[in-house]
């Protein structure tokens, strides 16, 4: 199933439905660097809070979707990360490596308007 | 061990029926959902370890009891090209597939116990549990 991504304003809003395969996850990523060229988007949240497994492969995939909207200059917010999956990430060692992250949707825009100034 | 439950590994989208298997299992148990969502995500570790080197494979769940503690067991069986040097494998950062290389000793951290059997031509076993707190 493919990520919705709504627009909001000069926002991409990324609102993970379910369990996502890694084909889905490179297909999420691919869809968001379109549309932030597409859409001209400054910042894109990418919420998490459907997803109840967080392994290696979807933290690189979340990290490099932040590095690569960065590139292309938007900022990039993962919210929603759950406090189940928060554990499992911290004991098998996976971190954002400096993907901004916050606690909610709401916390994720009020980020972004921050960054906007 | 008596597998209660049997995924076959063929592609990527089998890695999130092998964890959603693994969580249904762990809730059987009474597992608390940390340790449900631990247990799911090593499974997927292992899980893509099959799809990215093996290509196909086969997880097999089951239960195990020992001293008044139930245990989630989990086998993933390849008849991949096998593991010339475990050592090696088992090194976090160590990764042939340009990946982070935590699949293997991440699973490792995330269970209680955790063997690999393998020899280069004959495919991979690995065995691991969770214990219940």
């Amino acid at each position: 199933m493919r990520v919705p991504i709504l627009r909001q304003a000069k926002y991409l809003i990324a609102s993970i439905q379910s369990a996502l395969s890694d084909h889905e996850l490179l297909q999420l990523r691919d869809d968001l660097m379109e549309q932030t060229g597409r859409y001209r988007a400054r910042g894109v949240v990418v919420d998490v809070t459907a997803l109840d497994v967080m392994d290696s492969f979807a933290a690189r995939t979340l990290r490099s979707i932040g590095h690569l909207l960065n590139l292309r200059g938007a900022d990039t917010v993962i919210v929603g990360i759950q406090p189940d999956v928060a554990i499992s990430m911290v004991q098998l060692g996976l971190t954002l490596e400096g993907v901004p992250t916050a606690l909610d949707l709401e916390e994720g825009l009020a980020y972004l308007d921050a960054q906007m100034g | 061990m008596e597998p209660e439950a049997r995924v076959p590994i063929k592609s990527d989208s089998d890695i999130v029926l092998a964890r959603a298997q693994g969580r249904l299992l762990a809730d059987e148990l009474g597992f608390p959902s940390t340790d449900a969502t631990v247990v799911a995500t090593a499974i997927s570790e292992v899980a893509r370890n099959i799809v990215q080197y093996a290509h196909h494979g086969e997880i097999m769940f089951g239960k195990a009891h020992r001293q008044g503690r139930s245990g989630l067991v989990i086998i993933a069986k390849d008849e991949g090209p096998g593991i010339e040097n475990i050592g090696l494998v088992m090194e976090p950062g160590y990764s042939t597939a340009n990946s982070l290389g935590l699949g293997l000793p991440g699973a490792k951290r995330l269970m209680d116990e955790f063997e690999i059997a393998s020899q280069p031509g004959q495919g991979t076993t690995i065995t691991m549990t969770k214990w219940a707190p």
